[in-house]
């Protein structure tokens, strides 16, 4: 009873809030006021239910952590169905195997001679899988929030353009140097800056981003303006000329090359010596520098390698989409690679990857949800921070064998 | 050396900057008290001017009023009473749950919040630049001055400083203001000798609510248009005001506001005005790697 | 203890002092500590220890002041503000009297952390993975292993370090320290927040510790049965400054330190 009686309060708490706001908009061209009664109704409801499963949710939450503080093994108990799947190598192999085959032929499935939108849309949703990826070794991992993020993405983009405009170089050229400029400005930026605590670390990404964008927008000479740089040339095969559906298909095999390279060293280097130091730099700076990390390196290590992938990707951007200019490289970009990373669970690959596709995904093809996209993000990294800061999918804990260990030790003991 | 214009600059800057300190305060505030970035504060600030909008709409448009400076009086009072409210729940829902989380999560959380704020008003109102009326009178003041200043930022300027005044007794003199010192100092040690520090943080958020809804109007009464996008930027310059003068203190806010309007005006004005952020920005990155405790902020050693 | 003379030293501080604004948290103290010792700093709440320590290991540049570490075989290093990680290298190691693991990575991954300093996979290695460093990798998990073993953690080693009690936390604590090969050993509270028997086991895993790793042991510690019992030489501060050193024996009966303990109870 308590519960609906505060649900009620806080339904018409909101119905206070959205008042102004969501009922009344004032034309003020032709000078008419429109009330939309029927938006505070809604509100009221959707409050009122809101605000009920809630009070559920968290009284819920606070159930389960006061039986986590009970339960010295918690972890031990339910495993999580990624953590099954993990823990059966037979299983998960074929899984894999059976992604991996469906990702060979997808481009082949959805699309005919004239119509490719399928292909191109997942050349874009898997060029923001890349990026979910870099992000996730500098936040995920490292736990440097960088809200500057897709300004690499931009330096590898503009990078690809202007050589290939200027000089004429070619794509799988521009490539690698597209990374290198990435991680060069990650170098250069990240230098000064990486003492700094990690909300100002933040703010700091932030202001850079947003100086590359101005500079990008007013510098039109070299970067094309406000209008960017168009007539971009798409990636080359060995110099034959490709059709349109080819060249998509060809651009989706090369993302999703990178998709596989990018998991592939982002696994190998979580789980060597370099990975386990960004966590535990993650987790306590100063417990980490006490135990002989060199913190400058460590960070510039990781903030460098982000912003590699976002280069990398970024020649790829420019190449598919053969027209570039600034607006591609918001500040809501950033956001939304941030909210991937956020949602996945900082530092879990499979969940970056799945968040990524999601994220990018369902706007596209639910155009009602496109228009509430960026509303729907906000609210779910909110949502995410209070429910489960660990993302949808678990990162989970690695087990390391020590058999050899074990029988050394009995050899030798006793 | 032309004289006059570099006058005129400088009062620009200074208005600008006083725009800025009203917002910085929030930030430095909040930051004060829970360490923590309210990223959504410049949000509080777009709603602020938005509901002074609205509401002015409504008075001109339905005949109630058309004495312009009573319709801005009430639009502000109904704007601070809205931003205030809004802060209020921004606290209760996107940071109080996070209150003992690891660092970096209310820090998304407020990403998100002040990502969902803006697209909020985006769709229920319009993501064009609406016009704000001109509701501040020209009125006469002293001959020299007024060459340089209009009188709305004739306006601007004394609303600041009374509201600052307003601040500074409010925190020296007031029980809130005393319990919302102690709690910046240690919040343990407040609740232990019984400050209820949950309702101080509320107190804080509501306070900066209420500073940049007034920051809002009297900027769209300036600049005449609003969108949903303002907060953003607004809400970064005045963050960087406010590390400028050394985040959770108090005149080192209005002194970074300050500094910070002028160092931009002066950029734009010499220099470019297309690279205005760009100063911005670049004196934020420069104070934090020379001095990243502020203009007035002491430097402190984390305990370990 | 005349036999110290011909031991060698392993750490010598002289004059330490450490300002903060106003406040002189650490005042003039000097500590010496030789091969195969145990000292404990002991000293009333808020006498400067965990700041001494701190000025030690490098978190803080002390004000005035020398630290100079004599690594054995290695010329001797003056080691003022230098970083805590290049002072870790040169192999001193700490804990924290306030536990700093590193909550969401497993009890085994805490303690290879420490190997970090004595290995040198690069970014390139491992990627490439070559038998290098697969080779290193296999050494860090077999030696973080064996420590573990020996302060008796090896059945939770893929447990979240979150998920341990108190006590276990301490001696992970430890473990973490020792992997990275130290001849000196920092210990900040061992005992703090353990019951009588987990005191009286961390007293044999001390003991045990210097015997098998040959390190010195400096540690801070209110626990006085268990400082009295382990330590071969103790110093006491007070409101910053050194106001005695001695062996057990001798601190038990200095009144300055039996002032300073019981001062506040005798005048009441």
């Amino acid at each position: 009873m308590t519960h609906v009686k505060r649900s009620l309060g806080i339904a018409l708490w909101f119905m206070f809030l959205t008042l102004p706001l969501m009922v009344v908009r004032v034309n003020t061209v032709s000078r008419e006021i429109e009330w939309r009664w029927h938006n505070m109704a809604l509100v009221g409801i959707c409050a009122f239910a809101i605000a009920w499963f809630w009070q559920f949710s968290i009284e819920r939450r606070m159930s389960k952590l006061a039986q986590v503080s009970n339960d010295k093994h918690p972890e031990l108990k339910k495993p999580t169905w990624t953590q099954r799947l993990a823990a059966d190598p037979v299983l998960s192999r074929r899984v894999l195997i059976a992604v991996g085959a469906l990702a060979m032929v997808f481009p082949w499935l959805v699309s005919t001679g004239q119509n490719f939108y399928h292909v191109n849309v997942m050349v874009s949703a898997l060029i923001f899988v890349v990026l979910g990826l870099g992000l996730n070794i500098t936040v995920g991992l490292a736990g440097l929030l960088d809200l500057g993020y897709i300004a690499f993405f931009a330096v590898g983009a503009y990078t690809y353009a202007l050589l290939a405009k200027t000089f004429g170089m070619g794509f799988w050229t521009c490539l690698p140097l597209g990374g290198l400029m990435g991680a060069l400005f990650g170098v250069v930026l990240g230098f000064p800056i990486l003492r700094l605590r990690g909300d100002y670390l933040a703010i700091v990404t932030l202001g850079f981003a947003s100086i590359t964008k101005i500079v990008l927008e007013n510098w039109d000479t070299v970067f094309g303006g406000a209008a960017g740089i168009a007539n971009i040339p798409r990636p080359d095969f060995f110099g034959v000329e490709l059709t349109g559906r080819e060249k998509a298909v060809y651009t989706y095999y090369i993302v999703l090359g990178l998709v596989a390279l990018a998991v592939l060293v982002t696994t190998r280097l979580k789980n060597s010596r370099i990975g386990r130091a960004w966590m535990a730099l993650r987790e306590d700076e100063i417990a980490c520098v006490a135990m002989g990390v060199d913190m400058a390196r460590t960070k510039l290590s990781a903030y460098a390698l982000g912003a590699f992938w976002a280069g990398l990707v970024g020649v790829v951007f420019a190449a598919h989409n053969n027209f570039i200019n600034p607006d591609s490289f918001t500040f809501m970009d950033s956001a939304m690679i941030l909210a991937m990373v956020v949602l996945g669970g900082m530092g879990s690959i499979l969940g970056v990857i799945i968040a990524a596709l999601a994220l990018k995904l369902m706007p596209e093809y639910l155009r009602a949800f496109a228009e509430y996209r960026m509303l729907v993000f906000g609210a779910v990294m909110v949502l995410m921070m209070i429910f489960r800061p660990q993302g949808l999918i678990n990162d989970m804990r690695r087990k390391y064998e020590y058999d050899t260990a074990e029988r050394e030790d009995d050899d030798g003991g006793k | 050396m032309d004289f006059e214009y570099l006058f005129e600059l400088l009062c620009g800057g200074v208005v600008k900057g006083s725009i800025y300190a009203l917002i910085a305060l929030g930030y430095t505030m909040v930051y004060g008290i829970i360490q923590l970035i309210n990223f959504a504060h410049g949000e509080i600030y777009m709603v602020g001017a938005f509901v002074a909008l609205i509401i002015t709409g409504i008075l001109t448009l339905s005949g109630y009023s058309d004495s312009g400076l009573s319709v801005l009086v009430l639009a502000a009072v109904i704007a601070v009473i809205y931003a205030a409210a809004y802060g209020y729940t921004l606290e209760k829902i996107a940071y109080r749950p996070l209150r003992n989380a690891p660092r970096l999560s209310p820090l998304i959380s407020a990403i998100g919040a002040s990502i969902f704020l803006m697209n909020y008003v985006q769709l229920v109102q319009t993501p064009d630049f609406l016009p704000f009326p001109e509701l501040v009178p020209e009125f006469e003041f002293m001959e020299p001055l007024s060459r340089f200043v209009s009188s709305v930022d004739m306006v601007i300027l004394v609303v600041t400083a009374l509201t600052m005044v307003a601040l500074t007794v409010l925190i020296k003199y007031t029980k809130i203001g005393k319990a919302m010192r102690a709690t910046q100092q240690d919040m343990v040690m407040a609740r232990l000798v019984g400050i209820n520090v949950d309702r101080v943080i509320s107190a804080t958020f509501i306070i900066g609510s209420v500073l940049a809804a007034i920051a809002g109007v009297l900027i769209a009464s300036r600049t005449g248009q609003i969108n949903s996008a303002i907060g953003f930027m607004a809400g970064i310059k005045a963050f960087t005001a406010a590390v400028l003068g050394g985040i959770g203190n108090i005149p080192g806010a209005v002194l970074g506001a300050m500094v910070l309007g002028i160092a931009e005006t002066f950029g734009a004005g010499y220099i470019s005005s297309a690279y205005e952020d760009v100063f911005a920005f670049g004196l934020l990155v420069l104070i934090l790697i020379l001095r990243p405790a502020g203009l007035l902020g002491k430097a402190v050693k984390q305990k370990v | 203890m005349a036999a110290n003379d011909e031991r060698k030293k392993l750490l010598e501080v002289s004059g330490l002092t450490m300002d903060f604004g106003g406040l002189r948290a650490v005042d003039n103290v000097g500590l010496d500590i030789y091969e195969g010792e145990i000292v404990a700093l002991i000293g009333p709440n808020g006498a400067g220890k965990t700041t001494f320590f701190n000025c030690v290991t490098g978190i803080y540049e002390p004000t005035r002041g020398d630290v100079k570490m004599l690594p054995p075989g290695r010329p001797a290093r003056r080691i003022n503000g230098m970083k805590p990680n290049r002072i870790t290298e040169l192999g001193m190691a700490r804990t924290f009297q306030n536990i700093r693991l590193f909550p969401a990575m497993t009890v085994l991954e805490n303690v290879m952390i420490g190997r970090h300093c004595r290995t040198s996979t690069s970014i390139v290695d491992a990627i490439f993975g070559g038998r290098k460093a697969a080779a290193e990798e296999r050494e860090s998990i077999d030696k973080s292993y064996q420590l573990l073993k020996k302060v008796g953690l090896a059945e939770v080693a893929d447990e979240f370090s979150r998920n341990l009690s108190y006590g276990a936390q301490r001696r992970l604590e430890i473990a973490r320290a020792l992997a990275t090969d130290p001849f000196l050993l920092l210990l900040d509270e061992p005992a703090a927040g353990m019951n009588p028997q987990e005191t009286h086991e961390l007293d044999a895993l001390i003991t045990r510790i210097r015997a098998e790793e040959k390190v010195a042991i400096l540690l801070i510690e209110h626990d006085m049965k268990l400082v009295m019992n382990i330590s071969d030489r103790i110093y006491v501060m007070e409101y910053g400054k050194e106001i005695a050193q001695g062996t057990p024996q001798q601190i038990k009966e200095n009144p300055k330190v039996i002032e300073a303990y019981l001062g506040e109870e005798a005048h009441a």
